[in-house]
């Protein structure tokens, strides 16, 4: 049972290609993973959960019935996981967490970081598999101290910013078999393959929200009060800077303040003669500060659990900075403050940044090379 | 990959080369309607009958008293549903809780409709007690339900007792035998029930084809209420509207001729091969449950306590042998074996436990060459299974 390598399968384009790939050259055995149970689903109504255009998220819902399908037809064997209960503890809970605290979380990160490459490279390592391939747009490279995060050559699909928290001994059992490609090369070897999946569109949501976000944070801290804090159920007060009352949001049904991101423009629901952006959110008050666009400027950010894939650098480092997934990336200088559990750090931009949302990760870059990064916690102005 | 050396037979099994031989003609040349007038019906008539006469005589029935249904469950359904409508969804219906899903979510949908539902429990040797069972049956009970032997463990269940005791109370008995028929004996007399169930592929036949015996009315007794469950045809004296399924029916037929007649010869081989497996189980620190009780010939369900069964399920699938973590109903998803946890056994050894079922082409060179490939897995996952490391503490910030 050398060298088995198990696909992580979730019935969409990506993996079921990562999938066909590896198979055509090399023992396979694809794994799909239940993480959460539809019976668990709680909030709005059901929402549109495909659509066509550029991604933004990491992966879709998972559709079992096509992963099985595309392991038949790759001739590869196929099971299925139930890893709902390490799901829900290390992503699910967290989002909420982070919701209720004001903050916009980033759950495909902390999929990855827990899910996809430690609960079940454990499971296939139990299995016999020695490494777990994903249909993730990234390549592991080798360097002179051990594997290294690069972005995957599609700019567009790239998907590294995800993965910065791997470790290199996680890395070093990871394999991205669509790295090299892009998506419109993907999808034609779908199609020249004949995959049940060749014409399915890029998923763009969270997987396991199927409502408006606010609606299943709600539902969620109104299901487990022993686990979340009460969370606040009215509408969100709207005020200025300066502490001026703008009123009170009521273009929703329930609006509370976790309804609302940094940098958010619309829907916030007050007539102003210019146009306004959400600054800050304020769980205590449920109170959301808006104010003008150069009021989200920042000169940079502090962050928490600094993380390096390799050896931390000795001192300050520059390197490029993204502060979501589909930033561009800014020359920032990356400064580790000394001490402290929760590993801070302070990153000082180049130029100005708008839209700094705790919650999100900071990923720094060397050129292609994903160096690490941090979560957002503040903007420093 | 390699070859797949089959041992999970109460999923279903292959089917018997003669069995698909008399299959085959009714799949090329012969066609009928059982239901036509014609001649090419009144042939698809005769074979169908025939096959009800060889059902019969393997249950030590009457032919008339067979109905043909698709599956199993379909026969469990229509028994549970027609009892529960004959009683206007009043009274109650009494399940054992390992009985099939079929019976089980059947006496749910029951419950909703308003009837009462009282589920007992097996006890820790996989065998519920005729007392438990009993224990109230009275004049509100509509429907006992037990099953003959149980699909996860293989343990006979007290079906005659039982039998006797609701006979004497005037309540019905349905008696799901489909993982017994062709592994022990079956006779609708000695066991004293008003329903039966099969499925032919539990035993070396086709999928699609299953049959339901109904009692008849007796000097003594009316018949127990039985009206179609499907509608819009006077097939199968009206019990069960469908064209009939004529290749699949003379799959059961045959199948069920053959196993009452090899009975002996099967039940020596089938134990043959499961004593070989279960005399090494004990090297391996494995558990097998019900094994104190009265089981069928070629079940085994074992524990191997410190690992995760679906783990060890998929290495040997991996390694070229097939067997299941329990009922095989249930999506591939592994959940604890509800039959397990009902019997008392811990949540970690329910889900440490395999179910490895034989059938009639295993041989003992397969079990020889299973056992060292077992033992092998098994010490390498409990060697996998050390603590892992604990990871970052999750930041709770709300």
């Amino acid at each position: 049972m050398s060298g088995l390598t198990a696909v992580a399968m979730s019935g969409g384009l990506d993996s079921s290609v990562a999938a066909w790939l590896l198979s055509r050259a090399e023992p396979v055995v694809g794994l799909s993973m239940l993480l959460w149970d539809e019976s668990q689903r709680a909030g709005g109504p059901r929402r549109q959960a495909q659509s066509h255009g550029g991604s933004g998220r990491c992966c879709g819902a998972l559709d079992l019935g096509d992963a099985r399908r595309v392991a038949q037809q790759a001739g590869i064997p196929h099971y299925t996981l139930r890893m709902d209960d390490d799901f829900r503890r290390d992503v699910v809970d967290p989002f909420v967490d982070d919701y209720l605290a004001g903050k916009t979380p980033s759950p495909c990160v902390r999929c990855n970081t827990f899910i996809k490459f430690d609960a079940l490279l454990a499971r296939a390592r139990a299995i016999g598999a020695e490494t777990v391939a994903t249909g993730h747009y990234a390549r592991i490279v080798e360097g002179p101290d051990g594997p290294e995060l690069h972005r995957g050559i599609d700019e567009a699909k790239d998907q590294s910013y995800f993965l910065f928290e791997l470790s290199r001994e996680q890395l070093s059992r990871s394999r991205f078999p669509l790295g090299e490609r892009t998506k419109g090369e993907v999808r034609q070897i779908a199609r020249e393959a004949g995959l049940v999946v060749a014409e399915k569109g890029e998923s763009m949501e969270i997987c396991f929200v199927d409502s408006e976000v606010e609606d299943f944070v709600a539902a969620q801290a109104a299901a487990r009060p022993e686990r979340f804090a009460a969370a606040a159920v009215g509408p969100a007060a709207i005020v200025a800077e300066d502490g001026t009352r703008l009123g009170q949001s009521s273009n929703h049904l329930s609006s509370p303040y976790y309804r609302y991101t940094v940098g958010q423009r619309r829907g916030l629901g007050v007539a102003a003669g210019h146009r306004l952006y959400v600054l800050r959110v304020l769980p205590e008050e449920n109170t959301v500060v808006v104010g003008d666009e150069e009021a989200l400027a920042a000169r940079g950010l502090v962050g928490e659990r600094l993380h390096w894939i390799g050896e931390p650098p000795a001192g300050e480092v520059e390197a490029t900075v993204r502060i979501r997934s589909r930033h561009p990336g800014v020359t920032a200088r990356i400064r580790p403050r000394s001490g402290g559990a929760s590993r801070e750090v302070e990153v000082e931009f180049a130029s100005p940044q708008r839209g700094i949302a705790p919650g999100q990760a900071a990923v720094f870059y060397d050129g292609n090379r994903v160096l690490g990064g941090c979560w957002i916690t503040t903007a420093l102005r | 990959m390699n070859d797949l050396h089959y041992f999970d037979h109460n999923a279903t099994t292959p089917v018997d080369p003669r069995v698909r031989d008399a299959m085959l003609p009714w799949l090329s040349e012969l066609h009928g309607n059982a239901a036509s007038a014609h001649r090419a019906g009144q042939a698809a008539r005769e074979a169908v009958e025939a096959a009800r006469d060889q059902v019969a005589a393997a249950i030590g029935a009457h032919a008339d008293d067979v109905v043909f249904t698709a599956s199993g469950s379909e026969a469990n359904n229509a028994v549970v549903f027609e009892a529960g409508r004959a009683a206007r969804w009043r009274g109650e219906i009494v399940v054992a809780s390992c009985e099939h899903p079929s019976i089980r979510r059947a006496a749910e949908r029951c419950a909703e409709l308003g009837m009462g539902v009282r589920v007992v429990p097996p006890g820790r040797d996989g065998v519920v007690a005729a007392e438990a069972l009993l224990e109230g049956v009275g004049p509100e009970t509509r429907l006992v339900c037990l099953m003959l032997a149980n699909n996860e463990l293989g343990t006979l269940q007290p079906v005659a007792e039982v039998a006797a005791a609701c006979r004497e109370r005037g309540v019905p008995v349905l008696c799901d035998a489909v993982q017994a028929v062709g592994k022990v004996e079956v006779d609708v007399e000695v066991l004293g029930v008003d329903y039966l169930t099969l499925g032919a592929h539990k035993f070396h036949g086709p999928l699609g084809a299953a049959a339901l015996w109904v009692r008849p009315a007796s000097a003594g007794a009316p018949a127990p209420p039985f009206e179609s469950h499907l509608v819009g045809g006077t097939q199968e004296r009206r019990r069960r509207a469908s064209t009939v399924n004529v290749p699949a029916v003379v799959g059961l037929g045959l199948a069920c001729e053959l196993a009452a007649c090899e009975l002996p010869a099967r039940r020596a081989h089938l134990l043959a091969l499961r004593e070989r497996l279960e005399a090494a189980l004990p090297a391996m620190d494995a558990v097998v449950h019900g094994a104190s009780a009265p089981r069928l010939p070629h079940t085994s369900n074992v524990a191997f306590p410190g690992l995760v069964n679906q783990d060890l399920a998929i290495r040997l699938d991996l390694a070229g042998y097939a067997v299941s973590t329990g009922a095989a109903c249930h999506s591939g998803v592994v959940e604890p074996s509800e039959t397990l946890l009902a019997m008392g056994i811990p949540r970690a050894e329910a889900l440490a436990s395999l179910r490895i079922s034989f059938g009639m082409t295993n041989t003992l060179a397969e079990v020889d060459g299973f056992l060292p490939v077992l033992a092998h897995e098994v010490a390498a996952l409990r060697a996998l299974a050390a603590p892992r490391e604990p990871r970052a503490a999750v930041v709770v910030v709300a």
